[in-house]
């Protein structure tokens, strides 16, 4: 078991410098940071100036080892080049918003995915269901930036029902600026939510279907019902909770995913959060923030992996045998 | 779906059980036969594009900026000119833009799932069927792959091609990136799909059988166990269509897409999106539901797919 | 010979203040695009961060909302009697910075001194200044290096810092990008403005309050007594934004929204022509250009190459269709504030393919070439689109073009590193006069000058022209020598003008306050009806 783990964080943490040095290194291509840092008037000497402050000049090798050994050695993810400010606080000003957002994001996925997929499987062949199913799929056929628009128009602009961008009013507790307590964070929250967590609501929402339906074919229920039980019974005591392993692990993975493809709601939305620094940071080529971002999203999947397959190694006996067993599903 | 002992019409054998089958179910399933004769209207008219239209909206000399906004139906105000959908910021014909911008969709997303298939199928392949450290290590990289959401590695891809071409073929290769892009962060789940598929037959005896007899380890993947792969991947396959439909709408609303003299959907939807305040709506609702039915009727048809190759849920 | 400046913006101000009665507290939500980059006044040269600088902080001479200088914490100005390399400023007495302190002669000195150190980026605009001294408490002199007669036009985004502030919290010198740790100037200020700073958050939100103590009580409307200010990136968010009643004003209505913004109900739009022209530049200079299929020569080089793209350009198509009609079509590459601007440079010839494509033909060029453009992507209003269109009137006439639309990022530094041999540009003139564009889009490019200059137009004598409109004091001279440069750059068609931008702001209907010409609002001059 030791050795399992062990040999997990080490795989792990080898994953994470080679994220680190592609991130880095690719960003360096993006385009010129001291383009923008200087604006439109300045001269020939002044970009030489920045350029050689910022470690420009320097070898590749030789800044990626830089930005390593800050990480490691103290904590220090460098300084944005765009604000002028260490990149862990301005990450550390920003994450709040986005974990709420994808954290409520999650739980809309999760409880309308697992009701809708419980239903459609239940009744598999009544009109409603047919049509839940139907509209999830217009829901995936959209892309998400669309769909955050389109919301907008509808329910900000023409209804005037919900606002348009940001988070609303935010109450800030010790570092944490929370969109929770205030009526207006809690309205701001729900456009983004909706427009983020569509997509994984609808993909929960089959297979919670597709699970359900298997077990429901299965031998065990079939003698439940033969049995007389509930029907009731049989669907939430037995077959529910046979679907809920394969459900859960899967929206563990989603969790990444979701403040991953936070940046797409965010640039619409205008939610202050790490996605929306990241897209200003590929603007402006504020190579620091995009690097630390790549890495910190890598540090989030890399540990609901280790996670994700700890937790299979502790519940099934079978792989003991076969510690090399991929992640994941 | 039971495999046999010996091979040559083996796949010939499935081909038919499967067809036939499928064919019959086809033929009971309203939703499958509306979204097939979608599909093949919309992709028939993206081929057949230069010969259903009047315009070639990618010919910008051919194009005249007063067309601008023009509505739907009606003449022109400066030139007369009428468009069945309306006309673009740029004078272009919707109509001709939509048919030739789904070549390009279309093309993106075949290439991209072409490509994701056969790095995904082969991966899978070898790490199921060698095992041991080449599974580890395809796997691990798997893994990694995940790590990275599509739209970040079309952007680093991006960062890449950037920085590795020269300015001047920027516009060509842009197409290549997003294929690349969208068909490497799509080649996991076909990876994984066959890897698991290639461990069960592995065992079984008719491949045992095959080696017995001397067949060498390519051939026996290639003619024995892929096909019992064909399923699920061509399930994957129909599903990744339409997500790469999507994700190259995305990358392009995120300004890493088709460049705006060639649009894409992804692109016109991009451009259109400017002007839903404006009663412009033509330029974004046309894209819109023509993309939305596109990867619609795709997502049917991969739904379908599932549901009928699954031998469980006969 | 102290001169006395009109007054006259103010007085009309102070006007309009008695009938006015201020309504208790008025907050204001204010969005644009893009977010200021820093509060240090010095670090950076760039408009938005001026834009919410000018709130703060105030400078010598100010811009009214006319953009035409008034007097802000100098009160009068002018040349020194019997040195016409110094200038005499009188300052304002009784100014208090927001936290307490006496603005005098020694900030004065000591805001110039930073603003001119290496990590300044206004100190281009200081250049011909050799010394800044305090005469007493409340006058100044600046010695430059030669008469500079244009020199209070250099001044008006040179803001004024506390010494003892910046020294007790250890900013004497702008933020550079390498310190390590952001410095205390970054995120905090202490102006003289009418407002004050009270939050920020980069690209979040920023709140300033009403300055209490503001000398210019009584002077300007101050009806605004809270300033919300949230960059919102995404144009149809923005517009969203105002049109649901989130915000009371934006700064950059895209232009196909005006419309629908214009007929809301409680909103209208403003505008006013902005000091920006936008241009094409073509690699002249060059024997040979990268980005083309023509091997050997350079089909930019024929100047009848150059006449004919000029010609085949329907500026009034661009208007009508790509604009809407919010723009001013031109032949020159300066906005009509520009001293040096006249009518007759401003006129465009009237698109005729026929007579282009026969140019073409005469330079040898009949079947035309292959040449690719560079547009960037979210700098000038619809800039891409308006290159698309340049891609098909070039294409009427032989041309291929091939387009390659991107970031600013990734844009600008082809410029200036004379990469691209084709390309899109828009160029504002801060200091109202043509010497500025001379510098920096005309002279040859040198280490001090023609670093914008993507043209490669090379020409010794213009040259020796340009240097010497820097000391010219006699004015009929100086202009002459302009106007025979604008000739030349007009002749020879060194750029390619297509319009001067029009600047929109959509705002609430009880707002009542005009658009200011280089886009910077000073909401002291806000008024409500």
């Amino acid at each position: 078991m030791l050795a399992f783990i062990i040999r997990r964080v080490a795989q792990s943490v080898v994953v994470l410098l080679v994220v680190g040095l592609v991130a880095f290194s690719l960003f360096r291509f993006v385009g010129d940071p001291v383009e923008n840092l200087l604006g439109q008037e300045r001269t020939i000497a002044d970009i030489e100036r920045v350029r050689s402050q910022l470690g420009l000049d320097q070898p590749f090798p030789v800044q990626y080892f830089k930005f390593l050994k800050g990480i490691v050695v103290d904590g220090n993810f460098g300084v944005s080049y765009r604000q002028g400010r260490p990149v862990a606080d301005i990450i550390a000003e920003r994450a709040p918003a986005t974990l709420e957002l994808a954290f409520v994001s999650a739980v809309f996925a999760l409880v309308l995915g697992i009701s809708l997929g419980v239903y459609t499987a239940i009744r598999r062949d009544g009109w409603l269901s047919n049509a839940v199913m139907t509209l999830s799929l217009v829901g995936v056929s959209l892309p998400t930036f669309l769909i955050g628009i389109l919301l907008i128009y509808v329910f900000a602009v023409e209804l005037g029902w919900l606002p348009s961008f940001g988070r609303g009013e935010t109450v800030k507790i010790g570092g944490w600026t929370t969109g929770f307590l205030t009526a207006s964070g809690l309205k701001a929250l729900i456009l983004p939510a909706i427009t983020l967590g569509l997509y994984q609501m609808t993909l929960i929402m089959r297979l919670v279907r597709s699970e359900m339906l298997e077990v429901l074919r299965s031998d065990y229920v079939k003698f439940a019902d033969a049995r007389g039980l509930p029907s009731r019974r049989i669907h939430f005591r037995h077959a529910l909770k046979n679907t809920l392993v394969p459900v859960i692990t899967i929206t563990g993975l989603q969790l990444g995913s979701i403040v991953a493809f936070a940046i797409i709601t965010e640039t619409v939305f205008q939610w202050p959060g790490v996605g929306l620094l990241f897209i200003n940071a590929i603007q402006f080529v504020d190579i620091p923030v995009m690097a630390t971002y790549l890495m910190l999203i890598s540090v989030l999947f890399v540990t609901i992996n280790l996670i994700v397959d700890l937790l299979y190694f502790s519940i099934d006996p079978r792989l003991k045998a076969d510690g090399s067993a991929g992640g994941g599903h | 779906m039971a495999p046999r002992g010996e091979d040559i019409d083996q796949m010939e054998m499935i081909k038919r059980f499967v067809g036939s089958d499928l064919v019959y179910k086809f033929n009971r399933s309203p939703v499958a036969i509306i979204a097939l004769a979608v599909t093949v209207l919309l992709i028939g008219g993206a081929v057949l594009a230069p010969l259903v239209t009047s315009q070639n909206p990618f010919d910008p000399a051919s194009l005249n900026l007063m067309n601008g906004f023009s509505k739907p139906m009606e003449p022109n105000q400066f030139t007369g000119d009428t468009f069945i959908f309306g006309a673009d910021d740029q004078g272009r014909d919707v109509y001709a833009t939509i048919l030739y911008g789904m070549r390009i969709s279309l093309f993106v997303g075949f290439a991209a799932v072409l490509f994701a298939m056969v790095l995904g199928v082969s991966l899978g392949l070898l790490s199921g069927f060698i095992g041991g450290r080449t599974d580890i290590i395809i796997m691990r990289i798997a893994d990694i792959q995940l790590t990275f959401p599509a739209i970040l590695v079309a952007l680093l891809i991006f960062g890449i091609a950037k920085g590795i071409t020269p300015p001047s073929m920027r516009d060509e290769i842009a197409i290549w990136v997003l294929i690349i892009a969208i068909g490497l962060s799509d080649w996991v789940q076909f990876a994984r799909v066959v890897r698991g598929a290639t461990l069960v037959e592995k065992s079984k005896e008719y491949v045992q059988a095959a080696r017995l007899i001397g067949r060498s380890s390519v051939v026996i993947m290639i003619r024995h166990i892929l096909p019992n792969t064909l399923s699920p991947v061509l399930v994957i396959a129909t599903i990744s269509l339409a997500l790469a439909i999507i994700a190259e709408a995305t990358l392009s609303f995120l300004g890493v897409g088709a460049p705006p003299t060639q649009p894409s959907l992804g692109t016109l939807i991009r451009i259109g999106q400017g002007f839903l305040f404006s009663g412009e709506w033509w330029i974004l609702f046309f894209p819109a539901i023509t993309l939305l039915a596109l990867a619609l009727s795709v997502n049917l048809l991969g739904d379908w797919l599932r549901d009928a190759l699954n031998p469980k849920l006969k | 010979m102290l001169m006395k400046r009109p007054l006259l913006a103010v007085a009309a101000a102070t006007a309009l203040m008695a009938s006015t009665a201020l309504a208790g507290a008025e907050t204001l939500r204010w969005a644009r695009a893009g977010d200021s980059l820093t509060l240090d006044p010095h670090s950076q040269n760039e408009g938005p961060t001026h834009a919410l600088s000018q709130q703060i902080y105030e400078p010598l001479i100010s811009p009214d909302m006319e953009a035409k200088p008034i007097p802000a914490l100098a009160t009068e100005w002018g040349v020194k009697d019997g040195d016409p390399n110094v200038w005499v400023f009188k300052l304002r007495e009784g100014v208090k910075f927001h936290d307490g302190a006496d603005f005098t002669a020694e900030d004065v000195v000591f805001s110039f001194n930073r603003a001119k150190m290496e990590s300044s980026d206004m100190k281009e605009l200081l250049v011909s200044i050799k010394e800044v001294r305090a005469v007493d408490d409340y006058t100044v002199e600046m010695e430059t290096d030669g008469p500079n007669p244009i020199l209070p036009n250099n001044l008006t985004n040179l803001f004024i810092m506390d010494k003892g502030w910046a020294e007790t919290h250890g900013v004497e010198a702008p933020a550079e990008f390498d310190t390590g740790e952001e410095t205390y100037a970054v995120r905090n200020a202490n102006g003289t403005g009418a407002f004050m700073l009270e939050s920020r958050e980069p690209d979040t939100k920023t709140v300033l309050k009403a300055n209490p103590d503001y000398w210019g009580k009584g002077e300007f409307p101050l009806e605004v007594t809270e300033i919300i200010y949230t960059p919102i990136q995404n144009a149809a968010t923005r517009v969203a934004a105002l049109l649901s009643g989130e915000v009371d004003l934006i700064q950059d209505v895209p232009v196909q929204d005006l419309q629908r913004v214009s007929d809301a109900d409680g909103l209208k739009v403003d505008n006013a022509p902005q000091n920006r022209t936008i241009f094409f530049g073509i690699n002249s200079g060059d024997d040979d250009l990268a980005n083309d299929n023509v091997d050997g020569k350079n089909p930019f080089s024929d100047v009848r190459v150059r006449k004919a793209m000029n010609m085949a350009i329907d500026r009034d198509a661009i208007k009508m269709v790509v604009m809407r009609g919010q723009s001013a079509p031109t032949g020159v590459i300066i906005p009509p504030f520009v001293n040096g601007w006249t009518e007759d440079l401003d006129k465009y010839p009237k698109a005729d393919v026929a007579a282009a494509k026969a140019l073409m033909e005469e330079a040898g060029y009949g079947d035309g070439f292959e040449v690719t453009l560079h547009c960037p992507n979210d700098r000038y209003i619809n800039d891409e689109a308006i290159c698309q269109a340049m891609v098909g009137m070039m294409g009427q006439i032989g041309i291929k073009v091939n387009l390659i639309a991107q970031t600013k990022a990734n844009h600008f530094p082809l410029i200036s590193g004379k990469e691209t041999d084709f390309y899109l540009l828009g160029w504002g003139v801060p200091t109202f006069d043509s010497e500025y564009v001379f510098n920096f889009l005309v002279h040859s490019t040198t280490d001090e000058r023609g670093s914008w200059n993507g043209s490669r137009f090379s020409n010794p004598e213009v040259d020796d022209m340009i240097k010497s409109l820097g000391s010219e004091t006699d004015i009929e001279k100086r202009d002459d020598t302009i106007s025979k440069i604008w000739q030349i750059v007009q002749d020879e068609q060194v750029y390619l003008p297509v319009h001067n931008q029009v600047l929109n702001w959509g705002m609430k209907d009880n707002v009542n306050f005009p658009v200011q010409p280089e886009d910077q609002p000073h909401f002291k001059f806000l008024q409500y009806n």
